[in-house]
């Protein structure tokens, strides 16, 4: 039978929201990973039952996670419970969380510094990962991006991760900058139609793409305007905040910048504005029908400093023109004294025949749409702020 | 025989109940207990010290004996009643932060 799961990261831990087709009663489980954060979720698109988290901590760094039961139960790669922990030598063989940046002469990249708050410059510093984005055909290669930016791949299911360092180490890396939330790299994109060709984006750097399967990268931030940085349409230096596609049209883009909508036609050489009549264009996440290339969607919020919707109402807008016409989506959401905020990576699409649209916010609660957008419920209200929001469509 | 308490998250974290015991040989140091807890607990690595630059996470203590070793070197001998297994060796997530 057909159905949805909702793997759900906050601040304090993992939860995994289930439903049938009709998406009307929601199985709520967790936490998993209680007290940590979980920044991110995400299953292999070819094995929906494996699934990978970014568990991190203040306190005790970074952890992967990994299911192979659609979330019922997990374990760290490497050290499924029952089996050996470690080799003939005595040396552990879990190196599951261990996130080294790649200085080798033969693949690295020297470790650098890149613009730091005061305009110092400051070293580049591991501290945790932000997304996670299994292959599209292979469960046991995914892509990890990290904060301080950097793009890590594992090809043996989560055991061990190696840097593809040519990002880090681009020539520009001096000029980039940490955003609010430190300097992510929060989005990656992979074209179904070209496995060599990679997107990602970074908080503030910009958008990157490789067409060699992640060996090197180019900027392609031409068409962006940042007001405050020293020069606003630099080729590096931005604060992107999100970028989808549709997968059935891979070379057109959609960004959600710290200001601006944008949209590229062409793989992301060139952006336009297209923000339109939108009361805001400042927001974090942005997303794609499913079935619907030109349909899209974003949730402003106030301004870069005031983290919450507009008037206290909370918001959706789609455009079913790939942008610039907008059309305000409020039934179901509260509309007076509400501010929460919704993150990066905190909207969702399934690929159920009547797409399903999902989001959740700092203040705990997730919603859904099976109708486009036109008209939304809470499927929970108080977990703890929402990170993350991944949908699985199970045939 | 040298007793460990562990902080909860990292005891879950490892399938861990109670405190640990690790043997380890000559004098125990934060250094030699670090090692050997994470050789028999690998899902522990990097959670204490820094994977890369191997110092103490900068939010963990290390207390014995009522006294903060955390900035003690690592290679310094543990106290006496550490080594002889009468007092644990605590890993303490930082219990200030307003």
């Amino acid at each position: 039978m057909s159905g949805v799961r909702l793997l759900v990261g906050t601040r304090k831990g993992a939860f995994i929201l289930a439903s049938n087709a009709k998406r009307e009663q929601w199985e709520v489980k967790g936490p998993h990973f209680g007290g940590w954060e979980v920044y991110h979720m995400k299953g292999s698109p070819v094995a929906p039952n494996r699934i990978y988290a970014s568990q991190s901590s203040g306190f005790f760094g970074q952890i992967i996670q990994r299911s192979d039961d659609g979330g019922e139960t997990w374990y760290q790669p490497g050290l499924k419970p029952g089996e050996p922990t470690k080799n003939e030598a005595g040396l552990p063989l879990d190196e599951s969380n261990k996130f080294v940046y790649d200085t080798s002469q033969t693949t690295g990249k020297p470790l650098t510094t890149h613009q730091w708050f005061d305009g110092s410059q400051h070293p580049w510093e591991f501290k945790r990962v932000w997304h996670l984005e299994p292959s599209l055909n292979d469960p046991n290669t995914v892509y990890a991006g990290v904060e301080d930016a950097a793009l890590f791949r594992t090809t043996d299911g989560g055991k061990t991760w190696h840097e593809l360092a040519g990002l880090r180490g681009h020539p520009s890396g001096s000029q980039w900058a940490p955003g609010a939330g430190g300097m992510c790299l929060h989005t990656i994109l992979l074209d179904p139609t070209n496995p060599r060709r990679i997107y990602t984006a970074i908080s503030a750097a910009g958008a990157f793409r490789s067409d060699d399967a992640g060996a090197q990268w180019k900027p392609i931030n031409r068409g962006l305007l940042s007001k405050y940085i020293p020069k606003p349409d630099a080729e590096v230096g931005h604060c992107v905040h999100k970028i989808a596609m549709h997968p059935s049209r891979p070379n057109v883009l959609f960004m959600q910048k710290h200001w601006d909508v944008m949209r590229s036609n062409d793989s992301g050489e060139s952006w336009q504005e297209v923000s339109g009549n939108l009361p805001t264009d400042f927001g974090f996440p942005i997303a794609v029908h499913a079935h619907e290339p030109e349909t899209i969607y974003v949730i402003p919020v106030k301004s870069d400093g005031e983290h919450y919707p507009l008037e206290g109402k909370l918001r959706v807008y789609r455009s079913r023109k790939g942008g610039n016409e907008w059309e305000e989506l409020t039934k179901g959401l509260p509309q007076r004294d509400c501010y929460v905020d919704i993150l990066r990576d905190s909207m969702a699409v399934d690929s159920l025949d009547q797409c399903g649209l999902y989001f959740g916010t700092t203040g705990g609660q997730v919603y859904s749409s099976v109708d486009d957008g036109d008209s939304w419920n809470p499927i929970v209200r108080d977990l703890p702020p929402v990170v993350s929001v991944e949908a699985q469509t199970l045939q | 025989m040298i007793r460990v308490i562990l902080p909860p998250h990292l005891r879950v974290l490892a399938h861990i109940e109670g405190e640990v015991r690790l043997d380890i040989q000559g004098q125990a140091t934060q250094r030699s207990v670090i090692d050997t807890l994470e050789a028999s607990y690998p899902a522990l690595s990097g959670t204490i010290r820094d994977h890369t630059t191997q110092k103490r996470r900068a939010l963990l203590r290390f207390y014995a004996c009522e006294e903060d070793l955390s900035n003690e070197s690592p290679d310094t001998p543990l106290p006496k009643a550490v080594q002889n297994g009468e007092e644990p060796f605590l890993v303490i997530a930082a219990v200030a932060g307003g």
